[in-house]
């Protein structure tokens, strides 16, 4: 083999370091401009100009006629956020589907993994089937999702934790076995539950939906995920050398042991307060750290910044999609994410010399 | 840059990698661990580049106790070249490499000019300046080899750890890696599967067997065929090497 024949492992341009703002830039108009498009359409679509009049109402304290009442509410009570939300949680588990990836060393690896979900939903089934937390009230199922999730966290690692501390390997083994634990026991709860919608209810919550969006819900999810952006982002040299072994880790200077710890306890907290908010949405957190990484290389210094942004962008279009197509029916998130996802990212894989781990 | 190890003894799981293991490699000095599968060099080596804790003893760099120091300080004077040396991810070269920065870096800055120049250098020295924006896992194993090498370079160590570093090249780039490590000037410590190499590289050798040490020295004072036929289970001829007199094994299959 010649040298110039570079076609596998193809390495991101050498101007890529002067590309970054730009890139990042770009992405940031295509954002917002994906949000204004997610607000303005939906199964009622609202004319962009009237769209803008409305936010720009909101936000400045201005007023609107009589007449706008319906759609002023639509705009600002209802989609602004829920795409706002989608971004949020679209950011947050491509983010934490990067740090999970680095985490447990694997390339199968989501948010989800560690039975983080499984166990939110045997809390969120308890909630729908038997009316557990009622008195906390339209938050009694979010509680009961991020208890649940907290709780099978704990679990988790508890478990995996052996003499040499949390091995990547023992993780996801852990993580996947006590995911099936979880969900034969919120199977059992639904089985059990006396009404018949249950099992409905928990199935669409599983599959994933920002339909519950409000207010109320935005600020804790995005505070976490932007602390969780920031704390990730300090650490970015930590993931790469964490990348090429806990041996060569050591003689770089890094407790693989201990970054695994703290990656663990970050994942899970900002994996549970986003499945409380939209419950498991799936396929972003697995391949949106990929997609970003046939784009910009696998430095985590560039996909920890690119990530979020792709990942937000990709779930506002989806959310979109997911109410409008079948109008006035909500197709569950995780539908669409692997209808759009799937094919995209198999092209996209077989197109370049993607290499993750191996060849 | 001086490394004692001092009556190091590594117990995992009940069993004794090493006991009581005793080595002095002086600032300078090039050293081989030689010995049988399983006799405990990488373990050894393990606890010099902080991956390992030794149960008991202590490995001391110019008097000072590792344990002591954050294991990031420590990567600062100490690189290692280890055997997990693949990546998960497909980084460039230019970027693994530049990675040999990281225990000297505080957060995450950009590297200045002298460590990017730092880094060329490496590059050139191990021969792979021209890979630099090649991904690491398109690589050959003895081409990833070499730019792990270049990392451990960058990383300005006064001593540097290898273990089993010829694995995976070809005669070319053992030769000239070890003529490299036996004329670079620091100290090394090295654990070599090959006799006549460790021979021609080490200023000294430590035969290791069963986690314990047999026999420190010369090459020319170690490697008789009484003492390969007891650790080795193989009776070699042994001759001096017709230009440098350095001792070489002859084997008869």
């Amino acid at each position: 083999m010649t040298v110039t024949e570079a076609a596998p492992g193809v390495a991101p341009p050498e101007n890529s370091r002067a590309r970054g703002p730009l890139t990042v830039a770009a992405l940031v108009v295509v954002l917002v401009a994906s949000a204004i498009a997610g607000i303005s359409l939906g199964p009622a679509v609202v004319p962009l100009p009237d769209t803008l009049r409305y936010l720009g109402a909101a936000l400045t304290g201005g007023t609107i006629g009589p007449e706008d009442v319906t759609g002023y509410s639509i705009i600002w009570q209802v989609r602004t956020p829920r795409v706002l939300l989608a971004i949020v949680v679209g950011a947050g588990l491509s983010v934490i589907g990067v740090a999970v990836q680095a985490m447990v060393r694997n390339a199968l690896a989501d948010p989800f993994i560690l039975g983080v979900s499984s166990g939110a939903s045997v809390g969120a089934s308890a909630v729908v089937s038997f009316g557990l937390f009622a008195s906390l009230g339209i938050y009694a199922l979010s509680a009961a999702a991020f208890l649940g999730a907290l709780a099978a966290s704990v679990l988790v690692y508890v478990a995996a934790h052996g003499r040499a501390g949390l091995t990547p390997l023992r993780l996801v083994l852990t993580g996947v076995a006590l995911a099936y634990g979880f969900q034969a026991l919120m199977s059992v709860i639904v089985f059990f539950a006396p009404f018949g919608e249950a099992a409905r209810s928990v199935l669409f919550w599983l599959l994933g939906s920002l339909g519950g969006a409000a207010w109320g819900s935005l600020p804790i999810a995005a505070a976490t995920v932007a602390v969780a952006v920031a704390l990730l982002l300090r650490q970015s040299s930590a993931l790469d050398v964490l990348a090429m072994g806990d041996e060569s880790a050591a003689s770089l200077g890094v407790d693989a042991a201990a970054v695994r710890r703290r990656l663990f306890l970050l994942t899970a907290v900002v994996t549970g307060a986003l499945v409380a908010v939209s419950g498991a949405v799936g396929f972003v957190g697995l391949v949106m750290p990929h997609l970003v990484r046939i784009l910009v290389g696998a430095s985590h210094r560039r996909v920890l910044v690119i990530a979020p942004l792709a990942g937000a962008i990709f779930l506002v279009w989806v959310d979109l999609a997911s109410r409008t197509l079948f109008a006035p029916r909500e197709l569950p998130l995780g539908v669409i994410t692997a209808l759009i996802g799937v094919p995209v990212f198999v092209t996209l894989l077989r197109r370049r010399g993607y290499l993750f781990g191996g060849r | 840059m001086e490394l004692t190890l001092d009556a190091v003894s590594v117990e995992i799981s009940g069993a004794r990698l090493i006991d009581e293991l005793s080595l002095k490699a002086g600032d300078g000095e090039v050293v081989g661990l030689v010995g049988p599968n399983g006799s405990g060099k990488s373990t050894a080596l393990r606890c010099v580049y902080r991956a390992l804790r030794p149960s008991s003893g202590a490995v001391l760099v110019d008097g000072t106790d590792l344990t002591t120091l954050s294991i990031r300080d420590s990567a600062r004077s100490v690189a290692a070249l280890t055997q997990d040396g693949t990546a998960d991810l497909d980084f460039t070269v230019a970027e693994v490499v530049a990675l040999g920065r990281f225990p000297h870096q505080r957060g995450n800055p950009v590297l200045s000019d002298r460590e990017r120049e730092l880094c060329a250098e490496a590059m050139r020295r191990t021969g792979v300046t021209h890979l630099a924006r090649r991904g690491i896992l398109s690589l050959s194993g003895g081409e990833r080899q070499r730019v792990l090498i270049a990392r451990a370079l960058v990383q300005e160590p006064e001593l540097l750890v290898l273990d089993e570093p010829t694995n995976h090249l070809d005669v070319r780039h053992q030769v000239e890696l070890l003529a490299f490590l036996r004329d670079c000037g620091l100290t090394v410590l090295v654990a070599l599967h090959d006799l006549n190499l460790a021979a021609s590289t080490c200023d000294r050798l430590a035969v290791l067997q069963n986690g314990t040490l047999v026999e420190t020295g010369p090459p020319a004072d170690v490697l008789t065929p009484e003492l390969v036929r007891r650790v080795f289970g193989v009776t070699p001829t042994v001759v001096r090497h017709p230009r440098t007199g350095v001792p070489q094994l002859l084997y008869t299959l």
